[in-house]
């Protein structure tokens, strides 16, 4: 057995930095959403009026719907793309499993910012995409709605996630056995029902997991719509950026943040919850 | 279709074999798994595929399942071309070496499992199921998980999962290599009830010899993806083709020599054979050779002195290690008779070596 110095030796650390670093700032961060701001000085005097402005001003509620939609369909079109590849490495790849595996990682390597302005030389009105349709003669003169709109966020977006979609369904895929999908067959399944019956199923923690990764992630996200959202893009949490930047009214910036948090933790909650029921261990 | 007690397989023409494989060959790249195996099982036979790992049985078994397909040859199974079908479309079902139950389904689940994919008449299921769950004994888990099982009770399960689709061969890989001794001594023996109840043509695929002896009707012996000897137990045993089968199968003495002259002689041993010459192999089952009384040697008798050179006692028989001279070993096998040391005199039947191919 470990002896009691040796224990809180090898605790303190990880447990001081979680204090330092996570418990004190959402600490700080909850007690804001309770101050207000006064001729541009922070006044520690307790109340609701954050949360009030919150629910009265339509502007908040239609940024947090809109950025809960694009969300949505960052996790939608990353489901979309990674399952299927995730499944088809998974089960039909052969020998060019780890080729395409690291094919599907490498972007992670890639800087966010330099993926962002890439979408923008893609997508801009003398962007390549632009170029290339004028050129093959399916459009006369440049498409507007390509950049700086959600289209464009949720374009990026799903570019970003997808492969943290792809990771947990990959291992859940990779973690059935072989034989439950001979069996099935053996039962006569065909692929398609073993697919539904067998393969879908199993891989349910990992889709979880994914979808989850998707649409988190996305709902922090403040830089896509910062590069290609434009104004009909803009996110809750580019409020909450200038909120706490040029507009220096941090505690409704952190009464926002309250909100996005408690929405974050409840997902967190049901998809635990869900994953535990779709788990047979 | 009523929903009879216990599933029935489809009547077939005795005479006709259930399963014919013509000219069977497989090759993974350039290593040849199966060369030319020839093989026919009878509708209501227990067959086992007995061979060591590497031998080639389980990609035997895994071509008639339709996991894999044969390099060359043809699989047929009641004069229907089996190898041109998918899995799900053959009326085969495997019960799986790990017993492969889905974790995700319950124990009824896991069985209603065939009928269900197949779009079995809906008000059939249940009592079907039922019967399965009954035949096997496995009622009262009809709602636990897999995983909650033992590895007997996961193994019942497979097999009412395969049975219960009424298959007209049931495969099974190694079925019982998982479970403990005592276990599978009794999942033997349950096995083979079972297929004498129900009828159903078994394939089933060991590498335990004393296994195949137990259950099988007939055993096919595989050697390196070669069919080394196709017989009942019985058979292969009193007559072994190969020295491969002598002494794959149960305990033997390979005696090699060659016959001049009608003359068999094997190092100090030497009898009458009217055969022509040449080199040969006799197999020579310890059980076969004899303490011998004094002077009371019979003319179809081959009569040797040898010393003890081990013993070992095994409750009802001594199993002894003898050297009959010029460093040429022995085993014999004797009922127990106490410890013995010394020279012995030894006797066996002529008839009881067999003359084996190489």
């Amino acid at each position: 057995m470990y002896s009691r110095a040796y224990k809180t030796l090898v605790s303190a650390p990880p447990l001081l930095w979680v204090a330092l670093f996570l418990l004190l700032p959402y600490a700080l961060m909850f007690a804001h959403s309770f101050w207000t701001v006064q001729d541009g000085v922070l006044v520690h005097q307790w109340n609701l009026a954050n949360y009030q402005k919150l629910l009265t001003n339509p502007l908040y509620a239609e940024v947090l719907f809109r950025t809960m939609r694009i969300a949505a369909s960052v996790m939608l079109s990353s489901l979309l793309l990674g399952y299927p590849l995730a499944y088809y490495l998974s089960f039909h790849s052969g020998s060019r499993k780890e080729l395409l595996y690291q094919l599907v990682i490498v972007p992670l390597w890639v800087s966010y910012l330099v993926r962002g302005y890439a979408w923008k030389t893609i997508l801009g009105s003398e962007g390549v995409l632009n170029g290339f349709l004028q050129y093959a003669h399916i459009t006369h003169e440049p498409v507007s709605f390509l950049l700086y709109s959600p289209f464009a966020v949720v374009l990026m977006l799903t570019h970003i996630y997808t492969p943290f979609v792809f990771l947990p369904i990959y291992a859940s895929l990779e973690h059935i056995p072989r034989p439950l999908v001979e069996a099935s067959q053996d039962l006569g399944a065909s692929p398609t029902s073993t697919f539904f019956r067998v393969i879908l199923p199993l891989s349910m923690p990992g889709l979880l997991a994914g979808a989850t990764f998707a649409f988190v992630l996305s709902l922090g996200d403040f830089l896509a719509p910062l590069l290609v959202g434009g104004s009909s893009g803009t996110m809750i949490a580019n409020i909450v950026q200038t909120l706490f930047g040029a507009t220096y009214d941090w505690p409704l910036g952190a009464a926002i943040s309250v909100c996005i948090l408690l929405m974050t933790l409840s997902l967190l909650f049901l998809t635990e919850r869900l994953e535990k029921r779709w788990s047979f261990k | 279709m009523s929903s009879a007690a216990i599933p029935q397989p489809v009547s077939v023409d005795a005479n006709l074999p259930l399963l014919e494989m013509r000219a069977v060959a497989k090759r993974f790249g350039s290593r040849e798994v199966l060369k030319n195996i020839s093989l026919n099982i009878v509708s209501g036979e227990f067959l086992t595929l007995l061979g060591e790992s590497g031998s080639g049985k389980t990609t035997l078994l895994r071509l008639v399942a339709g996991f894999e397909q044969p390099t060359s040859g043809e699989i047929w199974m009641s004069g229907e071309h089996l190898d041109t079908l998918p899995p799900y479309k053959r009326r085969v079902n495997t019960v799986f070496q790990n017993y492969a139950l889905f974790p995700h389904l319950n124990v009824r689940d896991n069985i209603a499992y065939g009928l269900r994919v197949q779009r079995a008449p809906k008000n059939e299921i249940p009592g079907r199921v039922n019967d399965a769950l009954n035949m096997v004994k496995m009622a009262e888990f009809a709602t636990a998980r897999p995983s909650r099982l033992s590895g007997g009770q996961q193994q019942r399960v497979a097999l009412a999962r395969a049975l219960v689709n009424r298959p007209q061969l049931l495969l099974l890989d190694e079925p019982l290599s998982a479970l403990d001794a005592n276990l599978r001594k009794q999942m033997q023996s349950e096995l083979k009830a079972l297929q004498r109840q129900i009828g159903i043509t078994f394939l089933f695929v060991t590498h335990d010899q004393e296994e195949a002896m137990a259950l099988s009707d007939r055993i096919a012996l595989l050697r390196d993806g070669v069919l080394e000897q196709v017989a009942s137990p019985r058979e292969i045993y009193a007559h072994p083709a190969t020295a491969y089968s002598a002494q794959f199968i149960g305990q033997t003495n390979l005696l090699q020599g060659e016959i001049r002259r009608s003359i068999a002689t094997c190092g100090v041993l030497r009898w009458p054979l009217e055969e022509e010459d040449g080199p040969v192999i006799f197999s020579l089952r310890p059980e076969t050779i004899r303490l011998c009384p004094e002077g009371k040697r019979q003319t179809n008798e081959v009569k040797f002195r040898a010393t003890i050179r081990q013993q070992i006692y095994g409750g009802t028989s001594e199993l002894l290690e003898v050297d009959c001279g010029a460093g040429q070993l022995l085993r014999v096998r004797l009922p127990a008779c106490g410890p013995l040391t010394g020279e012995h005199d030894f006797v066996f039947s002529i008839a009881d070596a067999i003359r084996v191919a190489d």
